[in-house]
């Protein structure tokens, strides 16, 4: 096995008195793509600054390379790229510049920045943006340049915090694209999400986090093999009826979820569950046989739903 | 051997970079790209000393008539001048470290993207405030310039001013940087505002200390009145022992303020 490239152990940050990280176990190995899953709140974003040496941990180790944030950050820093959740472009300047500028944040000089930046402009697809200046940018554009701009010093290792939040579908699979590219090329990823699609596309593996703990790890195929059923039953019965419909499906399958707008039943074969439902009498406005995804891991293990 | 270890072996640098300074000048760097589409920003800061300067030769000067320093007889417009070029030193460090740096640290983030990357928390504030001086000495020269064309300096050792508005730029440059770490938002910006006004006004600028009569001790509590009265020395060439005590004043208060603000920004950005 090769040297891991993360290794936090019993890491946490605190905020004055609250603990928004309360100890966590993490290693990232060369080439992975690796993924912090969590509702809001979760401490990704708090995990996420740790890692990338812009906020100190608040009691535990963690290194990178081998190196230690406290005493290396800056030698660190030279070889990530990191995308922070909300954009820090420098608005004043135009896409170019933003890409050249950093570039000399990181001691390039300013004919690599210039080569680097036209290069990462046809990465991100915005060459013919060049010289716009970033306000007028869409909110996938200006995502795409962070990316780009994360990618000016050649890292090695590449932190992305929520990179398509807020997105339309679309842009959102731009990036993917852009991601699986770097990733094909050796990059290792670490990236946090809320999205269980995106976790599910992305990454290699995996951590679930609610309330500053992880909770459990793993592929997202051996996730969902290890805490759920095969498939899933959804059931709608009229608004605001769940509640007393739900506890009629007690037995059918290994277990069953009420939430405010469906009732889940957890079975290896839906379509039998299905039928054992409609012969006990329930008849649902709706019903839906679909495969186990990681929001239902996150489901079973936090008791709510990853969109809260 | 590179170029690069040569210069680290430099006493001051491998200092400096003890203390986490590395790559200030990029800061610097990073300001003339921004400012090259709006130089005329830059220019007008140049621009409101001047009209002050005018002022007073055509107006003020010829009501008043001509003020009396170390038992000289000065025209006013001379006594006036250095004293406005010395608050347009003043003036110039507190706008760029106080609205400009809130608006990068708070809203447009600038350092937080900086911080990403190698550069540190004091490359920030010593290029911030590095940035705030390169423009001050931009408008002493200027002002230096006018003054020199109006007849108004009296020798060559006017040219000292320079370096001594260099000292009031990062004297005030520091104070302000280190304000702005506890503003909360712009509102407190007109703390600032009326901060400066009172200082502008009774720092010796416009009268000699000795009119200050009882009040004069607390025209000395302004950092102002010892830039004012170095530049004055400068111009007029006359030196005296109480000039070390106000070019000390500055230097102290510079350098308390600097490593205050630096580990202020650092626990601001670094959370
Ligand atoms: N700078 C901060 N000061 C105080 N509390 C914070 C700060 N940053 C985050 N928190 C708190 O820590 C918790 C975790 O936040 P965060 O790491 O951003 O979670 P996530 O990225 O998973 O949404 C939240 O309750 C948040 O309010
Ligand atoms: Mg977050």
């Amino acid at each position: 096995m090769p040297e891991p490239l993360i290794v936090a152990r019993g890491l946490k940050k605190r905020f004055d008195e609250f603990e928004a990280v309360k100890g966590i176990d993490v290693e990232v190995q060369p080439g992975e793509v690796f993924g912090f899953l969590g509702p809001n709140g979760a401490g990704k974003s708090s995990t996420m600054r740790m890692i990338a040496c812009v906020s100190p941990a608040s009691e535990g180790t963690l290194r990178l390379f081998g190196m230690d944030p406290a005493v290396d950050g800056a030698k660190i820093r030279a070889r990530i790229g990191v995308v922070p959740q909300l954009d820090t472009l420098d608005t004043e300047l135009s896409v170019q510049e933003n890409l050249w500028i950093y570039g000399r944040y990181f001691d390039l000089s300013r004919a690599e920045c210039r080569r680097r930046a036209t290069e990462l402009l046809e990465f991100a697809q915005l060459t013919d943006r060049a010289d716009s200046v970033v306000e007028h940018l869409s909110g996938g554009m200006k995502r795409r340049l962070s990316i780009a701009r994360s990618l000016i010093n050649e890292p090695e290792l590449l932190l992305l915090d929520e990179p398509t939040t807020g997105l339309d579908p679309q842009a959102r699979h731009v990036l993917w694209e852009r991601l699986y590219r770097l990733k094909q090329q050796g990059v290792t990823q670490v990236l946090t999400t809320h999205y269980m699609d995106e976790a599910e596309q992305l990454c290699d593996r995996l951590v679930v986090m609610d309330q500053g703990l992880i909770v459990a790890e793993g592929s997202p195929r051996e996730l969902i093999d290890r805490y759920s059923t095969r498939e899933v039953l959804e059931l709608r019965f009229g608004a605001g009826t769940n509640d007393q419909f739900g506890p009629q499906v007690a037995g059918i399958g290994d277990r069953f979820e009420v939430l405010p707008d469906r009732v889940l039943v957890y079975a290896d074969d839906g379509e039998a569950a299905l039928a054992e439902a409609h012969h006990r009498g329930l008849r649902p406005e709706s019903a839906l046989v679909r495969r186990s995804s990681l929001e239902d891991v996150f489901l079973l293990l936090t008791g709510r739903s990853l969109a809260d | 051997m590179s170029d690069t270890s040569i210069v680290l072996r430099i006493i001051p640098v491998s200092y400096l970079s003890a203390l986490g300074v590395r790559r200030p000048h990029r800061m610097i760097e990073r300001h003339v790209m921004a400012y090259r589409r709006q130089w005329l920003i830059v220019v007008s800061g140049f621009f409101e000393p001047l009209f002050y300067l005018l002022s007073m030769r055509a107006g003020v000067g010829d009501l008043v008539g001509d003020v009396s320093v170390a038992g000289r007889a000065v025209p006013y417009d001379a006594f006036v001048a250095p004293a406005l070029m010395a608050s347009s030193a003043m003036n110039g460090a507190i706008f760029d470290s106080t609205g400009n740096v809130l608006h990068r640290l708070k809203y447009a983030r600038i350092y937080d993207a900086a911080l990403a990357t190698p550069m540190g928390p004091a490359d920030v504030a010593l290029g911030e405030i590095s940035w705030a001086l390169i423009r001050g000495q931009i408008y002493a020269i200027g002002f230096l310039a006018v003054m020199a064309a109006m007849g108004l300096t009296e020798s060559w050792w006017c040219l000292m001013a320079l370096p001594v508005c260099a000292l009031i730029g990062l004297t005030f440059a520091s104070i302000g940087f280190l304000g702005t770490t506890y503003m909360r938002g712009w509102s407190d910006m007109e703390i600032v505002n009326t901060l400066m006004m009172p200082l502008f006004l009774f720092s010796a600028t416009f009268f000699p200390i000795s009119s200050y009569g009882d009040w004069a001790w607390v025209v000395q509590l302004s950092p102002l009145y010892h830039g004012v009265a170095l530049v004055r020395a400068c111009n007029a060439g006359v030196w005296t022992a109480s000039l070390v005590v106000h070019a000390l004043v500055l230097l102290v208060i510079s350098v308390v303020m600097l490593a205050w603000a630096s580990r202020r920004i650092d626990r601001l950005l670094r959370r």
